[in-house]
């Protein structure tokens, strides 16, 4: 992979103070979205008319997403799902676009009424997109409505991954996370913040350590919800499926377990997109076949959405997971979002010399549960650690105010 | 390679299809379910074009397009159907799974039974053109000597045979099926062949070494002992990144092939493997519901046959056998028995039985028949001479053929029939005697 040259930033930014809560930036532009109704029918009609393997021969997940768990979520997205609603709540927040590096760049902007909030920008995953974000933006923009204190108020940027909902398309290679990590920094200095810090989990902690590593000098920490820490013995005895070296601590052998675990049964996706995204057509054109290759990102966060369409409450609803497929769906973006697993060289768990403040953050169904001592040496400057009691891959969208509560805590060190 | 599953026994028959279990059988494809295929392909979404200019993202654009295309306009169902129906099909059920196959008995006497098994993405389809110079030489180059009686079956879960309804049907547990097959058709002395998933039926077979069996031939590599699997790769295999193929790299490690290990390790770049190896009902649910999808995911199998087809398509040059015809009436296929889901368990069980396999410690059974091996030069990997003897220390034929690839019998009929006249020879010879009173009963 060639590194990308940067497009140089046109023109200097104000500072923030004498910005207006909008941008005034001349190449940002207000961003909203509404789906054609022609789309919507043809969704529904695509569900209606699906097409069903017959049943698995399991009584259980080991042969990938099951049957029943499909047909419920189909069953719910033909008839009773209304992407309207997710619509208008996406276009109530503040929403822009605007070109990085030759791409559009979609994200939204909420900003704080608090003097002293801190900038803070998210990154979401795959499976993901903003939607995932959502539930965060008030506990963490507006504090003091929600359990917290004026001094733990943040300015918010919620960028999409770029092949991801409504950025654009890359239509050239070398979008992969070190060049989106430019992007993110440029995206910043174009909003003003000088100083400020960033947090990811899945493909949103790959872009947030690369932003870390090139050290820009106005980001002052990273938060994380998925490290990766795994050291380098750890990750070879993985690799040759050995068994778990002597010694473990629990907390240790709690992440072999589902490292182990994953490397053996949940690997085929990411394997596949990395390999050979562009062969996944089945996901542009199959509404269902979409959302069962989206359930299978991890075996915890699968379980936990099975039991959402099995009708238990949960921290996700039916809703929430639909919005998201249905965001993929009319974006049109299966192919697009899974390239950046091709694009991407970088060892997904090893450590990667991040040296800045970092907030890490462990909820347990995680795909693992980094130990401390894994993240002590992965990261030197830890200021924050701890282990959660509930939650999984998607923290931010699971346990919103769990995981908005560990942000304020991550960063008030920093502040 | 776990043990063979007892299969249940019929009456043994006379010969031919008199079997009281053996069912003819033709298929018809509804007009309705034609028409659902064709505006589903004129309806299909794709996505936006790969970003670069070779097949390194996958499937390309522009030869899906032309596929998509010509399958949902020119391509007619209707001449394939035709053509399988005036072949003897039928089906039997074995340990509860009925198994479709195709039995073209030849006009010789002497001719010697030979079940044939393809692969994943294949099918009976693969064979046809080999159904004229096996069982009747003397009008395709070869002489009286050379006939074949063929046994064609759907491996269960592909084509026209069942989907298994439990698990178990590992390649183990279907060269079990094969053998009972051969019995109630009444054959005592015959040979086997296969690639592929076909491979691993026949190699199975070969290790269970069932009453009959006097042979076999390969034209692919797909086993190697458990004992150095295990001390090698370990619980690897469990992570689903091989198939059995894998058991090359072993080999290669030791005899520095690197030719044939970059193969391999590119086929391990192959994100199908790991994707069927560990979810089917995952892969299965995106494709039984896209003819577009399910086209894209058999076209990606491997470098060789894949721009052998993309020429097919995008320039008019197919190879050989692989023509658009034909390779849509093996896509139509899988669509139109909704197989796609089923066939890729099959990945599945031989994952499960090989972690298996490797966690008991168990070693296989060596082949203890005879065994001919092809090398055809576009395969994934050309197995090294010195490899497939470690495998199998009866090779009693070796050849490296000169052209053709994964699916050789596809693209290249004669080329294929004549490998296979050519390795099962010397079997007749050797037991010639028993096998013409064998034939003279059966006639």
């Amino acid at each position: 992979m060639t590194q990308p040259g940067m497009t140089p930033e046109p023109s200097m930014t104000p500072p923030p103070s004498v910005m207006q809560p909008s941008m005034t930036h001349p190449n940002v532009r207000p961003f909203s979205f509404t789906a054609a109704d022609q789309a919507l029918a043809d969704l529904r009609r695509r569900v209606t008319a699906t097409i069903w393997p017959d049943k698995e021969l399991v009584a259980d997940a080991s042969q990938g997403v099951q049957f029943a768990t499909v047909q419920q979520l189909a069953r719910y997205w033909a008839t009773e799902y209304d992407w309207r609603k997710a619509e208008a709540r996406l276009n109530a927040f503040p929403q822009f676009i605007t070109e990085i590096d030759g791409l559009d760049i979609h994200f939204i902007h909420v900003r704080s009424q608090e003097p002293n909030a801190l900038p803070l920008i998210v990154t979401h995953g795959w499976p993901g997109s903003v939607i995932e974000q959502l539930k965060i933006v008030e506990p963490l923009t507006n504090p003091t409505a929600h359990g917290g204190r004026a001094a733990d108020a943040f300015d918010l940027v919620i960028p999409s991954l770029p092949g991801h909902g409504f950025s654009g398309k890359p239509t050239t290679t070398g979008w992969d996370p070190i060049r989106i990590a430019r992007a993110w920094i440029a995206l910043m200095q174009r909003l003003g913040y000088t100083r400020y810090v960033a947090q990811g989990g899945d493909w949103g902690n790959a872009v947030t350590e690369q932003m870390a590593l090139l050290a820009p000098p106005g980001l002052v920490g990273i938060h994380t919800n998925m490290p990766a820490t795994i050291p380098e013995a750890i990750a070879k005895a993985l690799a040759s499926g050995g068994p778990a070296p002597a010694g473990l601590s629990a907390d240790e052998q709690y992440a072999w377990d589902q490292l182990d675990y994953f490397y053996k049964h949940g690997l085929g996706y990411a394997n596949e997109m990395a390999n050979r995204p562009q062969t996944l057509y089945a996901l542009a054109d199959s509404p269902v076949g979409l959302a069962a290759w989206m359930l299978d990102h991890d075996i915890a966060s699968y379980r936990l959405i099975t039991r959402v369409f099995a009708g238990q409450a949960e921290g996700l609803t039916r809703d929430d997971i639909l919005d998201n497929v249905t965001l993929y769906w009319l974006t049109n973006t299966a192919v697009s979002s899974a390239r950046l697993y091709w694009e991407s060289h970088l060892a997904f768990f090893a450590p990667k010399g991040v040296s800045i403040p970092t907030a890490v953050s462990v909820f347990p169904d995680e795909i693992y549960a980094a130990p401390r001592s894994w993240t002590e040496k992965a990261y030197p400057k830890l200021i924050h650690y701890n282990r959660l009691s509930k939650g999984g891959h998607f923290a931010a969208w699971e346990q919103p105010q769990a995981f908005s509560e560990e942000i304020r805590a991550g960063f008030r060190s920093l502040r | 390679m776990t043990q063979p599953t007892p299969i249940q026994p019929a009456p043994t028959p006379p010969p031919g299809m008199t079997s009281p279990d053996v069912r003819p059988f033709s298929y018809t494809a509804s007009d309705d379910a034609l028409a659902n295929l064709r505006q589903r392909l004129v309806a299909s979404r794709l996505p936006d074009k790969e970003l670069v200019a070779d097949a390194s993202q996958g499937v390309q654009l522009a030869t899906l397009h032309a596929l998509t295309r010509y399958w949902g306009t020119e391509y007619d169902w209707r001449k394939i159907e035709a053509r399988l129906n005036a072949l003897p099909q039928f089906k039997t059920e074995i340990d509860g799974v009925d198994i479709h196959f195709i039995h073209v008995r030849s006009k010789h006497d002497g001719a010697l039974p030979l079940i044939i098994t393809h692969g994943w993405p294949g099918s009976v389809i693969e064979m046809l053109e080999v159904i004229g110079p096996l069982t009747d030489p003397t009008a395709h180059g070869g002489s009286a000597e050379d006939a074949f009686h063929l046994v064609i079956p759907s491996l269960p879960g592909y084509g026209f045979s069942d989907a298994p309804k439990e698990v178990g049907w590992d390649p183990s547990h279907v060269a079990s099926a094969w053998a009972e097959l051969i019995r109630r058709l009444g054959y005592t002395r015959y040979v086997a062949q296969g690639g592929d998933q076909g491979a691993g039926v026949t190699d199975a077979m070969a290790r269970q070494s069932p009453n009959g069996l006097l042979g076999v031939h390969f034209n692919f590599l797909s086993s190697f002992p458990t004992e150095v699997l295990a001390a090698i790769f370990g619980g690897e295999f469990a992570q689903g990144l091989f198939k059995r193929v894998a058991v090359a790299v072993v080999a290669s490690r030791a005899e520095k092939e690197h030719a044939a290990l970059a193969a391999v390790e590119a086929l391990f770049m192959r994100g199908y493997l790991a994707e069927m190896n560990t979810r089917p009902q995952t892969i299965g649910s995106t494709l039984t519901d896209s003819p577009v999808g399910q086209a894209s995911w058999m076209l990606d199998h491997d470098t060789d046959s894949y721009e052998k087809i993309s020429r097919a398509f995008l320039k008019g040059q197919p190879s050989g056998g692989l023509t658009r015809d034909h390779i849509l009436d093996n896509m139509s296929l899988y669509w139109l028995t909704n197989t796609a889901t089923s066939a890729a368990r099959l990945y599945w069980e031989n994952a499960q039985s090989i972690a298996a396999a490797i966690a008991s410690g168990k070693k296989a059974p060596e082949a203890s028949v005879p065994v001919a091996f092809t090398v055809f030069p576009g395969e994934i990997f050309q197995a090294p001479r010195s490899w497939v003897e470690k495998v199998y220390p009866h090779l009693t034929y070796f050849h490296e053929a000169d052209k053709g690839g994964h699916f050789a019998a596809w693209e290249e009929p004669q080329l294929f029939s004549e490998e296979l006249r050519a390795a099962f020879r010397s079997l007749r010879q050797s037991g010639q005697g028993k096998v013409g009173n064998e034939q003279r009963m059966h006639s």
